[in-house]
């Protein structure tokens, strides 16, 4: 017997036979598919018990109402919250974005001090040592007024114990950032008296007249405005949009009217003068008229012809006639200011006299038309303890009026009068018309504390870093603000252990007041911030936590309404855009870029159109007609007083001719490498100019020159 | 005679032999062949068959033994242990905090698997690992409110009988793909006898189309 090749071969073939008449081909081919699909570097979310929590999205003025689905306990989706009074449901992708602040790398994770220009991580215990010995320095040194403080909304407890800090300390200099409900706020000051705000039944009224106001692109409460957007068709409700650009709000308006960039005022005083000059006004609600509301109308008529406002603004003197007797005839007409969003440099002349408008037609604290409401009062903090040296400060004259007004008063001294700064929630360094000549002034400041969760633009130019929770990880109330009909009291709950070595602002602003001792400990007289929110939330401390919101007042507001026109009457300048240029160039607020803070999510910065942000390269929008040897999409230079920047240019036939329109809150340097680098920030181009009567920065364009790059 | 006379000689008679294969007596090539062909078929059939199956699921033990049928003459039904949340989801396994309800850190049976649980996990407050031998891969989306509530379904259809089950029975994990041997099934040639048997996409499928007309769209159940 020989073993032989043909043996071999039998084996061979006897071997594939056996396997191919067994289960090991199928079996090891599905296995195999299925193996391909299971590699280890594939993600696999880990599995776990489904739950739902319920809370108040904080990342804007929109404050809406939120459930938050969880595996085990660990956040993945976040969704609007059905019923909730603001949004119903809904959800703006911001909103569904917000746990990618939880994990964003600009995110601060330790406390931190600036050494040789570098962030070295401290100890909590080290950096409110830190923060305490200096605050100490000031009050040895009889000087409580050289703290400043800029918080980025003035609503809300964590604010509020920001301003009690203050209070307590001694110091006037608390301030504010300009957003919507700010400019509001000093409207309803200008024109009804203090401790008001403004609100507008967007929901009911049939006849909006929009000065700008975006309200699908972010204006107010976004989500809120979108519904009530959405819901106009049906109440048969006419929306007229007024701006130099036809933005989203434009395009789905009833009628656009495009005015020149700036004279939104004048448009407002002229409907006012023909208004009055008609006698189309509301004769019972003008009994409440009061201070030089004679004087007004007399200017108005002798100022604002509307052969004169027409050219001003561009818009026929026809075309006012008609747009101003449809707002007044319609039953529950409501005129909305603040162009774009509402925020930054907007004009209280602006504001007052688009507020006007409303109260000609005396749809005042009726439905469907605006509402002079109290400043929610539903916090009571108790009366700060002040010593010698505090009540001496407390009596100093505050430095400025708005953020801007102390950027400009540092930026003009020698020696910083600020000697210690406080930034909460707020990225003045980013924000602010002219960032650089903030960073200049903060320069001079020699301590910066800043309190955030995120390493943004402010926060690289502040000496120590005191890193606090997100909306997601700590207890707050939220209060609507930005223009909402409604004051509901939302309560934003931890839904997750924080992710990083942070604490609740609240917390650390009682820790610094615990060690400083003295008059500021005694007003301090809480734990902790929940203790605090408990005590200082008196009676709605209980359905707040029970229900997740309190509803404070859902109806108009009782009682009559008093306006007085003495600011108009003097009849203020309406500020020009400055510069000589052939352009006007304009910021345009996009809902997909949050202007402020915090910066733009990762997510949403990948929804920005390409024809708005493409890679790295900026946009501007030009209409066709004056683009003269321009090309679309090619490279530009755009020159304005305050700077010169490299972009690309994009035609856009709904632009005004001789406008240019460029997107705000692009342009970050800050450290997160899905959002820095990306555009310009064209705050950079535009230099403040302070309004008087205001005291607020009130440069929403300025004059630009462009050139083929 | 030389030798290369010697060779033309004998040349032909030589060749002849050497090549006839058709000669009985030198046919053992492919007798061999034969031998070998049926010894390796035989080898790799009988591996394919029962080895192979050995080889490709590795055998995990539960934590401890559960007694189903215990469990259910004192609760009275699934639904006790294995119910629907509120919102539709499925419990699946119970976290330990459903075992509280009923147990405590102190043994209630005499069972080794008692004290085990008692001590290992109540007493230090740890989740049980239990193997689940009806999970599915991540990439599929179930929702048991459609079959139970919806197509009232019963537990049994696709689980099997396993409320008479008094031990729990080695989970058997594939090697190569991770998933239980409950998903493709006990039998390695994918015969089954009951509609437990086996749960692939293709059972699925099957039940669909005879209860709906249709098996159903991918993104159903691949979201």
């Amino acid at each position: 017997m020989k073993v032989d090749r043909r043996s071999f071969l039998g084996l061979g073939i006897g071997a594939v036979a056996g396997i191919a008449v067994s289960p090991v081909g199928a079996k090891l081919t599905d296995d195999f598919s299925i193996w391909t699909q299971n590699w280890p570097w594939t993600p696999v979310p880990p599995d776990g018990e489904i739950s739902y929590d319920r809370s108040v999205c904080n990342l804007c003025p929109g404050t809406c109402g939120i459930t938050v689905r969880k595996i085990d306990g660990r956040p993945v989706k976040i969704e609007g919250l059905d019923t909730y009074p603001v949004n119903d449901g809904g959800v703006c992708l911001h909103g569904i974005a917000g746990l990618q602040y939880l994990y964003d790398p600009s995110r601060v994770k330790t406390p931190l001090k600036k050494v040789n220009q570098r962030f070295v991580p401290i100890s909590w215990d080290e950096a409110l040592a830190m923060v305490t010995g200096r605050l100490k320095q000031l009050q040895e040194d009889q000087n409580p007024e050289a703290l400043a403080c800029i918080t980025g909304s003035g609503q809300g407890s964590v604010p509020g114990l920001f301003n009690h800090f203050m209070a307590a300390f001694g110091s006037p200099n608390c301030l504010t950032m300009p957003d919507l409900e700010s400019w509001l706020v000093l409207t309803a000051t200008t024109l009804h008296g203090p401790k008001q705000t403004l609100g507008f039944d967007i929901d009911h009224s049939d006849h909006i007249l929009s000065f700008g106001a975006g309200l699908i692109d972010g204006w107010g409460s976004p989500v809120a405005c979108i519904q009530a957007v959405a819901g106009r068709k049906q109440r048969e409700a006419t929306l007229v949009q007024i701006e130099p650009r036809l933005s989203n709000t434009a395009a789905g308006a009833d009628r656009w009217i495009p005015i020149n960039p700036g004279t939104e005022a004048d448009l407002a005083m002229g409907m006012c003068g023909f208004l009055l000059k008609e006698n189309l006004f509301d004769p019972v609600f003008a009994q409440g008229f009061k201070g030089g509301f004679m004087r007004f109308t007399a200017m108005v008529q002798k100022e604002y012809p509307l052969d004169k406002v027409a050219a001003v603004t561009g818009v026929s003197a026809a075309d006012i006639q008609k747009t101003a007797t449809a707002f007044a005839k319609a039953k529950m007409p409501v005129a909305l200011p603040g162009k774009g969003r509402g925020e930054g440099a907007q004009s209280l002349k602006e504001f007052a006299a688009v507020h006007t408008l409303n109260c000609l037609t005396g749809n005042i604290n009726k439905k469907g038309g605006a509402f002079v409401k109290p400043l929610p009062d539903y916090l009571s903090f108790p009366d700060p303890v002040l010593d010698d040296v505090a009540q001496k400060g407390a009596a100093a004259e505050p430095l400025a009026a708005s953020a801007q007004a102390l950027v400009a008063r540092i930026d003009q001294s020698d020696q910083s009068p600020v000697e210690v700064l406080f930034v909460y929630n707020a990225n003045p360094c980013f924000a602010l018309n002219d960032p650089s000549r903030v960073a200049a002034a903060f320069e001079k400041i020699p301590f910066k504390v800043c309190v955030s969760p995120f390493m943004d633009e402010t926060a690289m130019a502040s000496d120590v870093i005191l890193p606090v929770s997100t909306f997601l990880e700590q207890m707050e109330d939220v209060p609507s603000r930005g223009g909402l009909a409604a004051s509901v009291v939302g309560l934003a709950r931890p839904m997750v252990k924080p992710v990083f070595d942070t604490r609740s602002p609240g917390d650390v602003v009682i820790a610094v007041a615990g060690s400083l001792g003295g008059g500021v400990a005694q007003s301090f007289p809480w734990k902790n911030y929940e203790d605090c929110l408990k005590q200082v939330a008196g009676k709605i401390w209980n359905p707040l936590t029970r229900k997740g919101h309190v509803i404070v007042s859902g109806r108009p507001p009782a009682g009559s309404v008093e306006t007085d026109f003495g600011f108009l009457a003097e009849n203020p300048d309406t500020l020009k855009p400055a510069g000589d240029q052939e352009f006007t160039l304009i910021p345009i607020d996009n809902f997909r870029v949050p202007p402020t803070v915090p910066a733009p999510s990762p997510f949403a910065i990948k929804t920005v159109s390409d024809r708005i942000l493409k890679g790295t390269d900026m946009f501007v929008e030009i209409n066709p007609q004056s683009a003269n040897h321009l090309k679309d999409g090619g490279f530009a230079t755009l020159t304005t007083p305050a700077g010169s920047v490299r972009v690309r240019v994009h035609f856009n036939d709904g632009i005004m001719p001789g406008v240019i329109g460029m997107v705000k809150g692009l342009g970050h340097t800050l450290n997160n490498r899905y959002v820095s680098g990306k555009g310009v920030n064209i705050n950079a181009l535009i230099s403040p100019t302070i309004e008087p009567g205001s005291g607020m920065d009130a440069a929403y364009g300025i004059r630009a020159g462009i050139s083929k790059a | 005679m030389s030798e290369i006379e010697n060779k033309t000689e004998h040349g032909s008679m030589d060749g002849a032999t050497a090549g006839t294969a058709e000669d009985p007596k030198n046919d053992t090539g492919l007798g061999l062949g034969v031998i070998f062909f049926i010894v390796a078929f035989l080898i790799c059939f009988l591996s394919g068959w029962l080895l192979f199956p050995k080889l490709l699921y590795s055998k995990h033990e539960q934590p401890f033994n559960f007694d189903h049928v215990l469990h259910v003459e004192e609760t009275g039904d699934c639904e006790s242990c294995h119910y629907l949340r509120d919102d539709g989801t499925f419990s699946g396994i119970p976290k330990l905090a459903s075992c509280l309800d009923c147990h405590t850190d102190e043994p209630m049976g005499e069972t080794v698997d008692e004290a085990v649980f008692a001590a290992e996990y109540v007493a230090k407050e740890k989740e049980i690992p239990w193997y689940v031998y009806a999970r599915q891969p991540d990439c599929v989306y179930f929702s048991h409110a459609a079959h139970t509530e919806a197509a009232g379904m019963d537990c049994k259809t696709c689980h099997g009988p396993i409320d008479e089950t008094r031990t729990s029975r080695p989970y058997e994990e594939n090697r190569l793909t991770g998933y239980s041997r409950d998903i493709w099934g006990k039998n390695i040639w994918g015969i089954k006898k009951n509609p437990w048997d086996s749960m692939k996409m293709d059972d699925c499928a099957k039940c669909h189309v005879q209860e709906t007309g249709h098996k159903g769209y991918c993104f159903q159940c691949h979201k």
